[in-house]
């Protein structure tokens, strides 16, 4: 074990202590929770999209042995609308009991909970309870929601729309493609897709009849978040009362940052039954009710110069919002999607309008990358419908195009301000690293032998460390986005920290004590990383945007910091030296330039908390609470390559090489970031061939089971080369941007461009829809061959 | 998720199952359980009662048997896969039985269990019927079904409600023959989106003196290639004259489309995936 005493920590690529208790099968997660008395709940939900909601006979469920209680929407009193946290001027918020109480609106809307002595028996009972059904008819396809005759889903919500939103100046844009020398338009598909966490959903909701608290432990991304939004809004119970526990979490991908029906409705049950309640979700609920993310539909248009510079983006887009609106589903396709459509590019304008609609499909919300992955796919796929248009080189359009290097600020034209940037470099590194001309070199000659060989790149960029309070509230957002860190030296000079950040598979346990061990310079064997509870921490927002590291890690470097300041005055005080001769140097407080003249962290930590012989004035103790609220996004970016062959006969995609450049500005743990940029890549890859969900027309849906969703498996994947640039954001004092999502909104577009590349020789430049499944690939190529 | 209540039984003879069989109500057969279970878990499936395989005596093993080879109904697929006696006299039928699923499922699931089940998409149908296998079932008495009488619809085979499914025999490979399975599986569950095995003995001279062709994933049931058998019989194997036999490999198949293809796409990588499997046991044959 690396200790900081002769080198720093950040930057080293240290293990993570949390992964043998997780690959030993030792974490303590949701399920595993045992507690007297317990009951189990199973829900009942609708098997169809759209259906009034009739009689419910509870006649046989109730006789059934072990059952508890059964509840209805309509024995909800006083219980209200799960609340939408990200208002749009005129957004139309439909109301949304966590059980349906006249109108179930997807498959899997809860219209009942059964509760009984074991989960078997509420999975039976729930079989049990009979709902009149009046089918109505559903609306499923996103550009099919606002259209004529479409079936209403909400009073609220004309037409199905839930939201018009626009960003950009829509003159400048009509202005640019009049002058243009060449203009391309692509209808593009940004397809629907399932967060597949690897742990389901589940919460345990306890009520303590003696004390009047009401205990949640529950698989969320943000349990401070959970709470708040349960407590004020929906059951309006007071918050002191009720403490949010989220111990292991298997995974998130965004879809556990919201407050679902389940976990409301066993919190409010278990105050009617006096006993605790568990449910977990089955993978089959998770496919119909976790949100879902993406679901696009778009036109672009991209006006360009004769020698290839941007002149004009244009985006239409419409966006599927699901049957409610989940948490911070506005927020997605609109300022997390709008904003980031400037790229890595110099563009003359830009005008994005965005139409959020209702279906009758499962809630869509933030998953991981959240708007940003399907802005990087429109703008690098443009790019490179473009680039053929013009008969320029791929990389010779990005090159034209690139904002040159910066350090302090990039205005784009659509709202946001870059931090820092040097995206030709990250490129130049990939290039390198591809051995581009050897690679289009060999790409010829497999061409000339009937091969189809394809090279396909993403130059992205992405909004992370969210973000700003004042600015994500002057947007809508109905919270502050800053993050809380308390640092708590204890008397023998151990540490515990206290974060609001939570670790759902991040490594925060890891990450975050080698930031402390390093900045403290003591063994990260003596720091205790504690995260996920709200008996414990005084707030927190949560990890989700790629802002743990960069938020929560600021806000504990913040509590470090006060921590010496602190420490600096005791130790003067201990050496008869002025606090401002001090200086905190390998674990010692030292009168500056002197090391003999030192006391030592643990030393100077004892005596906070026997201070016998203490700085008048100053108070006991040694532990420092920080608030940390970002001024600005941090923007990560990089390179990424794929190389891909396609089997004409079949059109199945193999990938060849993957080949990644990120630049997250500076690293603590380079192995974790490998792994969320492989891990991201991975998702990426699946959304561009083979993740979709699928809706028949009458709601159904049809990709409901792991054996019919295709998630990335490690055989369908290459070995990933990767690396990276460093470019620190000036934004928070570490110089670290963020890194969970990039592989993420990367690949999808580098691998999409590989196949439309390979199949360039047959006059193709675009595939409007993914996945790029074989048959898609296929029929494209096909077509093509009818068309020539 | 939990399947519904139901009763478990694990007799210890092909007798006793045959008894409560034929006694109890509503049962099913359990033999390996990785079609089974997952229907019943996510309750499509509602069975009274279980008779499980797993303990009867003499339905494991693959053992040579007068130019057959005979598989146990209950023997896994990963023994399938690893057998010897299979890889040295019939290699084809490991090779198909190593791309079934994944390993958890292959040291579960079952020759017999798959056979009896009957899955449009499994990949064992297209080899036994490529190879001509025998089905021995056995009821109040014994009998044999042909291969070509045994795949009657989606999960549905000749097997008796009152018989089970004992024994597996296709023949070892004559000499100058050659077999192949090949699949375009399914992203998600790795079932054949559609899968094709091809057995050709070739004489002296090249010719095909016999074909067997099994299609499998793109119909109701897993069927003979009779077009492509024809095609390729008494023929030189060149190049055209495979691609020529391949091209009629859909024909007779009740194509199914659903999200892995349409009718026309799978129809086509029926003729795709023929004119591999093919090319690939005609290379074997000649080697």
């Amino acid at each position: 074990m690396a200790t900081a005493t002769d080198t720093r920590l950040l930057g080293k690529s240290i293990k993570r202590r949390e992964d043998p208790r997780f690959i030993t099968g030792r974490g303590s997660y949701t399920d595993d929770l045992k507690l007297p008395g317990m009951t189990y709940a199973a829900f009942v939900r609708s098997p169809h999209a759209h259906a009034k909601i009739g009689k419910i006979d509870l006649t046989q469920a109730k006789a059934h042995p072990g059952v508890v209680a059964i509840f209805t929407g309509k024995d909800l009193t006083g219980v209200n609308s799960l609340p939408c946290g990200w208002l749009l001027p005129e957004l139309k918020v439909p109301p949304h009991p966590p059980l349906a109480v006249d109108t179930a609106r997807y498959v899997g809307d809860p219209v009942a909970v059964v509760i009984a002595e074991t989960q078997d028996a509420a999975l039976d009972a729930a079989e049990k309870v009979k709902v009149d059904w009046n089918v109505r008819p559903a609306v499923t396809a996103t550009a099919k929601a606002a259209e004529k005759g479409a079936s209403q889903i909400h009073e609220v919500a004309p037409a199905n729309v839930a939201f018009k939103w626009q960003i950009g100046d829509a003159a400048a844009v009509d202005a640019a493609f009049k002058t243009a020398a060449v203009t391309v338009k692509k209808h593009i598909v940004n397809q629907r897709l399932v967060a597949n966490a690897m742990e389901p959903r589940a919460c345990v909701a306890r009520f303590d009849a003696a004390t009047g608290d009401l205990t949640l432990w529950v698989t969320s991304q943000n349990p401070h978040v959970h709470r708040l939004l349960m407590t004020a809004f929906v059951l309006g119970i007071p918050e002191h009362k009720v403490r949010v526990i989220a111990p292991d979490v298997g995974g998130g991908f965004g879809s556990k940052i919201f407050l679902y029906n389940e976990e409301t409705v066993c919190s409010w049950a278990t105050r009617q039954i006096k006993r605790p309640i568990r449910w977990t979700s089955t993978r089959r609920e998770a496919f119909q009710t976790d949100a879902h993310g993406r679901d696009h539909v778009t036109d672009a248009e991209l006006a360009l110069s004769r020698d290839g510079k941007i002149l004009g983006l244009r985006v239409k887009t419409i966006a599927n919002l699901g049957a409610y609106l989940s948490t911070f589903a506005p927020a997605v396709p609109t300022y997390l999607y709008g904003t980031l459509l400037n790229g890595v590019y110099e563009m003359g304008a830009i005008h994005c309008d965005v139409t959020g609609v209702f279906t009758n499909t499962t809630p869509v919300d933030a998953y991981r990358g959240a708007g940003r992955p399907e802005a990087a796919y429109l703008v690098e796929r443009m790019i490179e419908v473009a680039a053929v248009a013009l008969k320029m080189d791929v990389a010779e359009i990005r090159k034209k195009n690139f904002i040159p290097k910066f350090e302090h600020g990039y205005q784009t034209k659509v709202a946001l301000t870059y931090d820092s940037g040097n995206y030709a470099a990250a490129f130049d590194k990939l290039l390198g690293m591809l051995d581009y001309r050897k690679i289009r070199e060999e790409q010829a000659a497999a061409r000339k032998q009937g091969k189809l060989i394809g090279v396909g790149f993403s130059t992205y960029i992405e909004a992370c460390s969210i973000a700003p309070s004042k600015v994500v509230g002057s947007l809508g957002a109905q919270a502050g986005l800053y993050e809380s860190g308390i640092v708590r030296v204890h008397p023998t000079g151990k540490i515990t920290v206290f974060t609001g950040s939570h670790s759902h598979g991040q490594g925060h346990e890891t990450t975050f004590s080698q930031l402390v061990a390093d900045e403290l310079g003591v063994p990260m064997e003596d720091v205790e990383i504690v995260h996920g509870d709200t008996g414990a921490i005084a707030f927190g927002m949560g990890t989700y945007g790629s802002r743990s590291a960069s938020v929560g890690g600021t806000a504990i470097h913040m509590s470090i910091h006060k921590i010496k300041e602190k420490g600096k005055k005791i130790a003067a005080h201990l050496l008869e030296a002025s606090p401002g001769d001090m200086e905190y140097v390998n674990g010692q407080f030292q009168v500056k330039g002197f090391p003999g003249k030192a006391v030592p962290f643990g030393q100077v930590a004892l005596t906070a908390y026997v201070p016998h012989n203490y700085p008048e004035g100053l108070e006991p103790g040694l532990e420092e609470t920080s608030f940390y609220d970002p001024s600005n996004f941090c923007f990560p970016f990089g390179a990424h390559a794929c190389v891909v062959e396609v089997d004409r006969d079949t059109g199945h995609v193999k990938l060849l090489r993957y080949v990644a450049v990120d630049d997250v500005g500076n690293v603590i743990n380079p192995m974790i970031v490998d792994g969320m940029v492989h891990g991201g890549i991975a998702q990426g890859v699946g959304q561009a061939l083979w993740e979709g969900a699928v809706y028949e027309d009458d709601g159904q849906l049809v990709t409901g089971t792991m054996m019919d969703y295709a998630l990335p498996k490690a055989d369908m994947l290459p070995m990933y080369e990767t690396e990276r640039t460093v470019t620190p954001t000036p934004v928070n004092p570490l110089g670290i941007k963020g890194a969970g999502e990039t592989g993420t909104i990367a690949a999808t577009p580098a691998v999409v461009n590989a196949v439309v590349d390979a199949l360039r020789p047959l006059g193709v430049d675009h595939i409007e829809t993914m996945p790029l499944t074989p048959e898609r690939v296929w029929k494209t190529i096909k077509a093509a061959k009818a068309g020539r | 998720m939990y399947p519904a209540a139901f009763e478990y039984h694990a007799p210890a003879s092909v007798a006793d199952a045959l008894k409560l069989l034929g006694k109890l109500d509503d049962a099913k057969i359990l033999a390996g359980g990785h079609s089974l279970i997952p229907m019943m878990k996510l309750r499509l499936a509602q069975p009274k009662h279980l008779i499980d395989l797993r303990k009867v005596a003499g339905l494991t093993g693959i053992k040579e048997d007068k130019g057959m080879i005979a598989i146990g109904a209950m023997t896994t697929h990963w023994e399938v896969e690893s057998s010897k006696v299979l890889k040295s006299k019939c290699p084809v039928v490991s090779e198909t039985a190593a791309m079934i699923g994944d390993p958890a499922v292959r040291n579960k699931g079952t020759i017999g269990g798959s056979l009896a089940h009957g899955d449009p998409a499994a990949d064992m149908p297209a080899t036994v019927i490529a190879l001509g296998a025998e089905f021995v079932c056995q009821g109040k008495k014994k009998r044999t079904v042909k291969v070509d009488d045994w795949f009657k619809g989606i999960m549905e085979t000749a097997l008796g409600e009152d018989e089970l499914l004992v024994e597996i025999r296709v023949p070892a490979l004559a000499k100058g023959t050659g077999a192949a399975y090949l699949k375009f599986p399914h992203p998600a569950s790795r079932f054949a989106v559609v899968g094709v095995a091809a057995v050709v003995t070739l004489d002296k001279e090249g010719k095909c003196t016999k074909a067997g062709v099994g299609v499998t994933g793109a119909g109701t049931h897993a069927v003979r290639a009779k077009g492509v058998e024809a095609a390729l019989s008494g023929k030189k194997l060149d190049a055209a004259a495979i691609e020529a036999a391949a091209a009629k490999a859909a024909d007779g198949v009740d194509v199914q489309a659903d999200l892995q293809g349409s009718e026309e796409y799978k129809a086509h990588l029926c003729r795709v995936f023929a004119k591999r499997a093919i090319e690939a046991a005609v290379k074997r044959a000649h080697a």
